[in-house]
């Protein structure tokens, strides 16, 4: 087959891989928000729980479903018990490299896993904010490298694989489900 | 189960090859003392055993190189670069292997051929009639694989042929018969407007490194790579030939019972698609519904709402080896080139697995497999954002 080549995973990365934490659509969520799509061969859907103790919101629980290779499901998965227990404003600074580096790290190729679960999890945040009608003043109004990229994955590959070009342009100021392609 | 992409070498091989090493036949094949005659009738012996089963002419019409994807540079490019300056068409199909379909679009670029690609129908066949529109005075190329390296499907090469040749006599016609070869019987003389056939040993339990370019007496093929040439006068470099020993044992291996070896992949195969479609929901079967033009060791499936790389991660954990289509097990996050043109959604062509089984799967290695896949479509369909 085309250019297949195997592709070396770190023992955490098949460990998560063979037993993921925190799997399965969580009926009581906050927020549900997805990145990535089943034409990318890659999508990730994330579920939170949010509480809020003094005067502090915290991520209470965080689950996932995955479409996608072993590293896609390893770093939704590190990435669900990562976030939990931390402040909204510390989910939010998780950067895509330290879901890489939780893993024990991945191959270049799969850099864009540990991008498309941290890019969920930010579209999560914002769409939360958006919902509960504030604007926390670390919430910054351009869209993060993560945010980016994994919009840049959706569009990219859709207009390869479906062979039509999105007309709907990139929401400005921050994507959720309404105005996304 | 991933013969597609190579496969195992039964210690028969093995030890004929080791001699080669530094016991014999160790010199520079077109070098007169001993060790260089003993390598050169190793290479001979190889290419009187290609005559013998394929039904050649004579032993000069192989050219061995090192790999299917050599023999197929050198169908193509050796062919443009013997032809240049007279420009025309190199006629492929959609779903050849990519060594076929990136040197015609380099002979495209450097020697001002025009590429064009015959589409396929859902199961992969190229039909003669729709060949014909594509074919005129000006085709200078035709390249179409025997059978296809991921779908299975059986081309009708002699009607293609013909058909080819009916219409432009002047137009060379190559096959990729890599995974045909010892799976469907070639005869080289009943396929007489077959102008070149690509063949490759590890695809027959033989080493990988030696690939063979069948190029029939009086077509014009020029060397791609330039350097002193040594026994082989179309690809320059001193012959591999430890590896060229093993090649022709493997050869002998597959054709000393070549009826009893089909009989047996078919049989791990049927029994391997029966199961799977008997145990697991949502599959579909990619490539020729009627097995009867379907290679005899492929099966190629699809498992809805699952990702075929994540898939092949969990059964190779558990000892199996299959590889997928998907775009995440390629480099290029593409999937595959062939499912996509016959048809196949990219989120069905995702969760494709290539099964490829081999003489040497018993009845208990299906069993196994039987046993583990359906726990692990299982479980990742469990975790899937789609679900049925």
């Amino acid at each position: 087959m085309s250019t297949r080549i195997p592709l070396p995973y770190t023992p955490r990365v098949l460990e998560l891989f063979r037993n993921p934490k925190n799997v399965g659509p969580m009926e009581d969520a906050d927020i549900v928000e997805s990145a990535g799509s089943p034409a990318c061969g890659d999508m990730i859907r994330l579920y939170i729980k949010v509480t809020t103790r003094d005067c502090e919101e915290l991520v209470e629980r965080a689950t996932f479903e995955s479409y996608g290779c072993a590293a896609n499901i390893a770093a939704a998965s590190i990435l669900t018990e990562l976030v939990v227990g931390k402040s909204m404003r510390d989910a939010w600074s998780i950067s895509w490299k330290n879901v890489a580096d939780e893993l024990g790290g991945l191959p270049p190729i799969k850099y864009h896993c540990s991008i498309l679960a941290v890019g969920a999890l930010k579209r999560a945040i914002r769409s939360y904010y958006k919902k509960v009608g504030k604007r926390p003043d670390w919430l910054p109004e351009e869209l993060t490298q993560e945010e980016r990229q994994t919009l840049e994955e959706e569009r990219m590959l859709e207009k390869l694989y479906s062979g039509y070009t999105i007309k709907v342009p990139l929401p400005r100021g921050g994507g959720n489900e309404a105005t996304r392609p | 189960m991933d013969n597609e992409n190579s496969g195992y070498v039964p210690k028969e091989v093995v030890e004929e090859m080791i001699p080669y090493f530094n016991t014999i036949g160790y010199g520079h094949p077109s070098i007169t003392h001993k060790l260089g005659w003993e390598a050169y009738e190793a290479i001979y012996r190889a290419k009187e055993a290609l005559t013998q089963v394929l039904n050649a002419r004579n032993l000069g019409e192989f050219a061995l190189v090192h790999s299917g994807t050599e023999a197929n540079n050198l169908a193509v490019l050796g062919h443009a670069l013997a032809n240049r300056g007279r420009g025309g068409k190199i006629v492929v199909s959609a779903i050849e292997h990519l060594s076929v379909i990136y040197p015609a679009e380099e002979a495209e670029k450097i020697f001002g051929f025009r590429v064009v690609r015959v589409p396929v129908d859902s199961e992969g066949f190229v039909d003669p009639e729709v060949l014909k529109e594509f074919v005129d005075n000006n085709t200078s190329l035709v390249s179409i694989q025997m059978v296809n390296h991921e779908i299975g499907t059986v081309q009708k090469i002699s009607e293609l042929s013909k058909v080819v040749k009916e219409t432009n006599p002047r137009a060379v016609f190559h096959t990729d018969a890599a995974d045909a070869f010892g799976k469907i019987p070639i005869d080289l003389k009943k396929l007489e407007h077959v102008d070149m056939v690509t063949l490759s040993s590890h695809k027959i339990h033989g080493p990988r490194g030696v690939g063979v370019l069948f190029i029939r007496e009086g077509v014009k093929v020029e060397p791609v790579l330039k350097g002193q040439l040594s026994y082989e006068k179309l690809w320059p470099g001193v012959e591999n030939v430890p590896l060229i020993a093993g090649f022709r044992k493997a050869v002998e291996l597959a054709y000393r019972d070549f009826d009893l070896n089909v009989a047996k992949m078919r049989e791990a195969r049927d029994l391997l698609v029966r199961g799977v479609l008997e145990k697991v929901s949502d599959v579909l079967v990619n490539g020729p519904l009627d097995f009867s033009m379907r290679s005899p060791d492929n099966a190629n499936l699809s498992f809805l709402y699952v990702e075929g790389e994540a898939l092949t991660v969990e059964l190779s954990i558990n000892g199996v080896y299959v590889s997928s289509g998907s775009a995440c097990t390629s480099r290029i996050l593409e999937p595959s080139h062939v499912l996509l043109a016959i048809g196949r959604k990219h989120e069905e062509a995702h969760g494709s697995i290539l099964f490829k089984t081999s003489r040497y799967h018993t009845r208990e290695d299906i069993e196994y497999t039987l046993e583990v896949l359906p726990k692990a479509v299982d479980r990742l369909r469990g975790i899937s954002t789609i679900k049925k």
